[in-house]
């Protein structure tokens, strides 16, 4: 397994966590493992996603997603998606995602 | 004027890293058919859902392979995928949104209604035991009138 070097910025208990240029089914295991792995050692309060740097994303991001939602909560921490562009927003609208995550 | 026809095959080893080499191939080949940027994007991300479906339930051994085939025929773009693996027992709950038999994975469940949104038809035929295609078509509206 390849590993990809990705950014993110932990301040207190805020992690900001740039996703990648492609959000597939191929980078999700790493990612989701290296956010989690994040979330507990820093034990994150605020968790979010910028998606600056993601030019495509399938449904796979969508799970990805979810299931960090639902483990920020667990926890009773937040979760919220930053710097969508207009495809990830078409993604996002598509699955009914805003309903679920801030989106700011 | 005669329709301009294309097609390709392709078989790739059912890997994750060639779930971007398949939408990849797949906007090469259709670019000729002068899409928007927009049905670019629609094709591409539903590729990825199906070539993803094949590589995740397709098969549990990353050796075997999936096939997908792309065909022209004037200003509409078919693509099948297909795997010989396990296949899927009910295709109508397979396509209701939010299914998957793979929640601990952080898998949605949207990868059907994604295939749905985002082309004109989609098919698929299953059997199990004997593997799963998915047939996708995709009407690319813009047309130079020469084509």
């Amino acid at each position: 397994m390849e590993r990809i070097a990705r950014r993110y910025k932990v301040d207190g208990t805020q992690l900001v966590y740039e996703m990648p240029k492609e959000v597939d089914h191929h980078v999700a295991k790493d990612m989701c493992q290296e956010i989690d792995m994040l979330v507990e050692s820093y034990r994150i309060k605020e968790l979010v996603l910028d998606f600056s740097q993601t030019e495509f994303m399938d449904s796979s991001g969508i799970g990805i997603v979810i299931g960090r939602s639902k483990t920020m909560h667990f926890h009773g921490g937040s979760i919220a998606a930053v710097n969508l562009g207009k495809r990830v927003d078409t993604i996002f609208k598509s699955a009914g995602l805003y309903k679920i995550i801030q989106v700011k | 004027m005669e329709k301009i026809t294309n097609t390709m095959h392709l078989t790739f080893d059912a890997k994750s890293v060639n779930e971007a080499f398949a939408r990849m191939t797949v906007m090469a080949f259709m670019a000729d058919m002068n899409p928007t940027i927009d049905e670019m994007e629609d094709v591409k991300t539903a590729v990825s859902e199906a070539v993803t479906n094949a590589i995740i339930h397709g098969y549990d051994d990353e050796s075997r392979q999936v096939e997908m085939s792309c065909i022209r025929e004037g200003q509409k773009l078919t693509v099948t995928v297909t795997d010989h693996g396990v296949g899927i027992e009910n295709v109508e709950e397979a396509r209701q949104p939010f299914y998957t038999t793979k929640p601990e994975q952080d898998r949605s469940g949207m990868g059907f209604a994604f295939m749905e949104a985002f082309m004109d038809e989609i098919d698929i035929t299953s059997q199990v035991g004997e593997g799963t295609s998915i047939t996708m078509t995709k009407y690319i509206a813009r047309d130079d009138g020469d084509r």
